[in-house]
């Protein structure tokens, strides 16, 4: 049973193909849940046609691009264009390897010392196969979504791991274990990096190309971007590395400030030990946690979707380099202040008083609009 | 060193947001554009060589089709010139005047909510075209039930109307005017003071008063500039006289404005609703047609009649040779084309992203421009 | 201006016109004197040759090779707007003799609140002077007007086709263009449509109920159930592959064959 083999082999094959079907469920379950929120949000139904409440839906969208012809433009470049769709997939669907899902080692993968960069290092080199799809497809449209896609990727790179700076500062680890279990004996990371966490949350959309940032398949401008001479299973496969980058960004989020499997502060609550303790059921409570803390943020996702507009192209480089990264480097300088001066406990009060004010400024009674407004539009 | 060239694009005829078969041709530096031309023409249907074959009632069915998101202003700016050169507008009788203000309001707000719609689709805001549907259902609803048609009214006649309201409509208007305004708040609040609409629209394609009467636009890219003028007030036609409503107008002339323009054109429209159901009450049921004959041949001669449509001033000149029932002439000014013609020095210098906002904020509609 | 004078309806619409009932017919020089016009038209007396009114319009006829002169003067007099700019072909107006075409330049002024049409007489070969130096809009309305009409604009930046394509042989709005359309020349799918045939087809010597019909046999898309749609089959109809011989019909199997 514990042979090398085994344990450095068929366990975590067998562990990755459970999780890999699982992300794939959600994958599936998430396109639905999408679909009927957007619905919810936009006073229509959403897809109610197949099964109970449209929820054949997940099984007919595969089918109906297994089914569908798989076109291919005579003037493409045939193996970049085959490649396109592949090569964006392959890292979305390792990187399940590294993410704990619950309390280790039953129910992680892998644990890697280095996980946290070996996730950046694999999710980074998704944008390879857009940028060749986009370019392999010899449509202007396409190669401007491509180069879009780049841009975006390559801006909002640099955030998303100094976001993630602050963290490593307080936990000195990359390992995603170790810094899930200082969250559970310390408070959730989102309350020292309250800055840092946001500027992931933004970030990890930018890193999606989802709303406000969908500029590289932005519909209304380039038809559908880089994935416009796309059909077929080559579409879905976009849709499928899209919707499981998004997973992986969401389970990074959770990890890395949301107290991953936790449900607990200060060894209080649902910590790792509480969890060992309940035996194989607490380990499955512990993936359920993890799963909603997930599904919470991809709802964020779909919010976002449902509430902004878009982006202007140099708006968004405007946003990734003249705001977000001083202010990830300003949260480091911080940081490491705080840190040097032993004092961490004292940045859960920038957390308390940040969300105190946001919340303050979302809940302000709205003066009320005059009923019939007056002759000037009123301009700005 | 670099082999450096711009980008030619072909932007439509096929493409999600040249709301129709319009063609821009970019030539791009990167994504700025450096020319955009415009390619307009995939629509085109000789409406204006038809007018020409048949008798003027016949006509009215195709004035529909040209801007078929707005067919009751387009039938109203009809039938006013024919009745013009017959010189019968001041036989039209009131109730029938005030049914035609009733419907081309109407037209108006569905007109506006379809830009809304699709500007804000266009800008990446994905909520309000649903929204903005809901509501535009509804006033297809009350077409349907004055006319039987939602999208190709053929719903004036010259010389009155066809129809009276029938039973419970006009309470079912009220009902509408009574929830829209805050209908209007709720578009407002995605949209208004959001701060990614602000930076894709302020300061885009910036229209100075002097430029847009150089262009010839009118309507509300007109008033966004600044200018003061809606023929409903300069020249008022029908019962508007009578009515009370504001002129919005924006400061900047930028797409901003020209949307918070329609947006406070909605709500006027809504006001002047509000004010016509009490009025059209006071009239006396099926009083609705002027009596001239039946055989419609004017008297030689030439008119051009111009109302607001909700895109800008839709006219009609008319030319009338005396001897047949058909026009010698109709020619159509509408306000799409006119107001399309501005886009290359709108779009000049701006990212291809602006264009589809600027396209969306001219308010084309592609039925219209080529006729 | 929409207001009209309060004339009293045409007692007898449906007999031949002529008195529209304008009262005593103003003289050229009356209407010239029109406070509308009448400081515009100070500063151009003699380019204007005739004018007239109508139903409350004033419509002033201007020498066609100063009429770039004339419209500044307009302008400059505060008809700032171009309103619309529209052609006309007179060659089939009863009793016209003179030439055949007709442009005409509707003019808005804001601070009068008043319209006003020029217009100006030529024919197919004679150029009108462009207004496109006075008013940007001009540019494609003259475009318009030439390829609707064929009257030619000199001075014009780019005077081309807008609406039709182009190569597109032929001015639609003449009077002597068919309205049934001309054969351009254009072959839509060539392998299923022969020449002549298509939704293109016009003129090609056939009487004009027959042109657009398609005699041949159809290869791909002529096999739906014709009787199904409505009431019970007929195996007569049924039977017959071709759809009904009318020019609209050929035009959807093109779009079914995309």
């Amino acid at each position: 049973m514990n042979t090398p083999l085994m344990h450095y082999l068929v366990w975590p094959l067998v562990k990755f193909l459970i999780a890999f079907i699982i992300v794939q469920v959600l994958v599936a379950a998430m396109n639905w849940i999408e679909r009927r929120l957007l619905g919810l949000f936009q006073a229509r139904l959403g897809p109610n046609r197949v099964g109970y409440k449209g929820l054949l839906q997940i099984i007919a969208d595969p089918v109906k691009f297994l089914l569908k012809e798989d076109i291919v433009p005579a003037s493409a470049e045939k193996v970049a264009y085959f490649l396109g769709p592949i090569l964006p997939l392959i890292p979305a669907f390792i990187v399940f390897c590294l993410i704990p899902f619950g309390p280790p080692p039953t129910f992680t993968v892998t644990r890697v010392n280095v996980g946290l960069l070996l996730i950046l290092a694999l999710t980074s080199t998704g944008v390879y196969g857009i940028i060749l799809g986009g370019w392999a497809s010899n449509n202007k449209y396409s190669l401007m979504g491509g180069l879009r896609s780049a841009a975006q990727m390559v801006s909002y790179e640099v955030p998303f791991g100094l976001s993630i700076v602050g963290v490593l500062m307080i936990c000195g680890s990359l390992d995603l274990v170790t810094i899930v279990r200082y969250q559970e004996t310390n408070a959730w990371n989102f309350l020292p990096q309250i800055v840092a966490c946001f500027i992931f949350l933004v970030a990890m959309n930018a890193e999606n190309n989802r709303t406000p940032f969908d500029l590289p398949e932005a519909e209304s401008e380039l038809v559908a971007g880089y994935h416009t001479e796309y059909s077929a299973m080559k579409f879905a496969f976009f849709m499928l590395a899209e919707f499981s980058m998004m997973i992986v960004n969401s389970c990074l989020m959770v990890t890395l400030f949301f107290g991953g499997w936790t449900l607990g502060m200060f060894g209080i609550g649902l910590t790792t030990d509480v969890l060992r303790h309940m035996g194989m059921f607490g380990g499955i409570l512990g993936t359920l946690i993890f799963v909603t803390k997930v599904m919470l943020f991809m709802l964020i996702y779909v919010w976002f979707r449902a509430t902004f507009p878009r982006f202007r192209f140099d708006q968004l480089m405007d946003l990734g380099w003249k705001w977000m990264i001083p202010l990830a480097l300003g949260n480091i300088f911080v940081t490491a202040i705080f840190i040097l001066a032993g004092q961490e406990r004292l940045m859960y009060w920038i957390g308390i008083v940040s969300i105190g004010l946001a919340a303050m400024y979302l809940f302000k009674p709205k003066p009320k609009r005059a009923a019939a407004p007056g002759k000037v539009a009123h301009a700005s | 060193m670099f082999d450096v060239h711009e980008m030619e694009v072909n932007f439509g005829p096929q493409h999600p947001s040249t709301h129709g078969v319009l063609r821009v041709l970019l030539k791009i530096d990167g994504e700025r554009i450096i020319e955009a031309k415009p390619i307009i023409g995939y629509l085109h249907r000789g409406t204006e060589k038809l007018f020409e074959h048949m008798a003027y009632p016949q006509c009215i069915p195709h004035t529909d089709r040209m801007d078929y998101v707005a067919s009751a202003t387009n039938n109203l700016g009809f039938v006013e010139a024919v009745e013009k050169i017959l010189g019968v507008t001041k036989l039209i009788p009131r109730r029938a005047q005030i049914l035609r203000v009733i419907l081309s309001e109407l037209q108006r707000i569905s007109s506006h909510l379809l830009w809304l719609a699709t500007h804000a689709i266009d800008i990446g805001a994905m909520t309000p075209f649903f929204y903005c549907f809901r509501e535009r259902e509804q006033i297809l609803d009350l077409f349907e039930a004055y006319c039987g048609a939602r999208l190709t009214l053929n719903c004036m006649r010259i010389g009155g109307m066809p129809e009276d309201a029938p039973h419970g409509w006009l309470d079912e208007i009220e009902a509408f005017c009574a929830k829209f305004d805050a209908a209007v708040d709720e578009y407002e609040s995605l949209l208004t003071t959001n701060r990614i609409w602000k930076r894709r629209t302020v300061g885009i394609g910036v229209l100075s008063p002097e430029d847009a009467i150089e262009w010839g636009i009118t309507g509300p890219p007109l008033r966004g500039s600044g200018v003061e003028w809606d023929l409903r007030r300069a020249q008022p036609y029908e019962c508007y006289p009578e009515l009370e409503f504001d002129i919005p107008i924006g400061r900047n002339g930028d797409t901003y404005d020209r949307y918070l323009c329609r947006m406070a054109e909605m709500r006027q429209s809504n006001r002047i609703l509000k004010q016509c159901i009490p009025l059209i009450k006071q009239t006396t049921p099926g009083d609705l047609k002027a009596k001239i004959s039946k055989v419609i041949r004017p008297p030689e001669g030439e008119v051009y009649h111009s109302i607001e449509a909700p895109k800008g001033e839709l006219g009609y000149y008319i030319v009338s040779d005396g001897k047949t029932q058909n026009a010698y002439r109709c020619h159509v000014r509408p306000p799409s084309f006119v107001n399309l013609q501005a886009l290359p020095m709108l779009a000049k210098g701006h990212l291809v992203s602006d264009l589809v906002a600027l396209i969306g904020t001219i308010d084309i509609v592609l039925g219209e421009v080529d006729r | 201006m929409s207001e009209l004078p309060p004339t009293p309806p045409p007692a007898a619409p449906a007999a031949p016109p002529a008195a529209p009932a304008a009262p005593p017919a103003k003289t050229v020089d009356d209407i010239k004197r029109d406070p509308i016009v009448a400081s515009a038209v100070a500063r151009v007396n003699d380019a204007i040759l005739d004018a007239k009114e109508f139903a409350g319009e004033i419509t002033l006829f201007a020498d066609r090779d100063r009429i770039v002169e004339v419209c500044r003067a307009f302008k400059d007099d505060g008809f700032v707007y171009l309103v619309d700019l529209a052609g006309v072909d007179y060659s089939k107006f009863p009793n016209h003799s003179g030439l055949r075409f007709s442009v005409a330049y509707m003019l808005y002024s804001f601070q009068k609140n008043a319209r006003v049409r020029l217009r100006v007489w030529t024919d197919a070969d004679t150029p009108v002077p462009s207004v496109t130096g006075v008013w940007k809009t001009a540019n494609w309305h003259e475009r318009e007007t030439f390829d609707m009409l064929g009257i030619q604009f000199s001075g014009h930046p780019n005077l081309e086709r807008i609406l039709m394509w182009e190569g597109f042989n032929g001015h639609p709005l003449r009077k002597d263009f068919p309205i049934r359309g001309i054969d351009t020349g254009a072959r839509i799918y060539p392998e299923v449509f022969p020449e002549g045939g298509g939704p293109k087809a016009g003129s090609t010597g056939k009487p004009a109920n027959d042109v657009n019909v398609y005699k041949g046999e159809w290869k791909k898309y002529g096999t739906w159930p014709a009787a199904q749609i409505g009431g019970a089959p007929k195996p007569a109809v049924a039977a017959a592959p071709k759809p009904a011989p009318k020019p609209v019909a050929a035009a959807p199997a093109v779009e079914e064959g995309e």
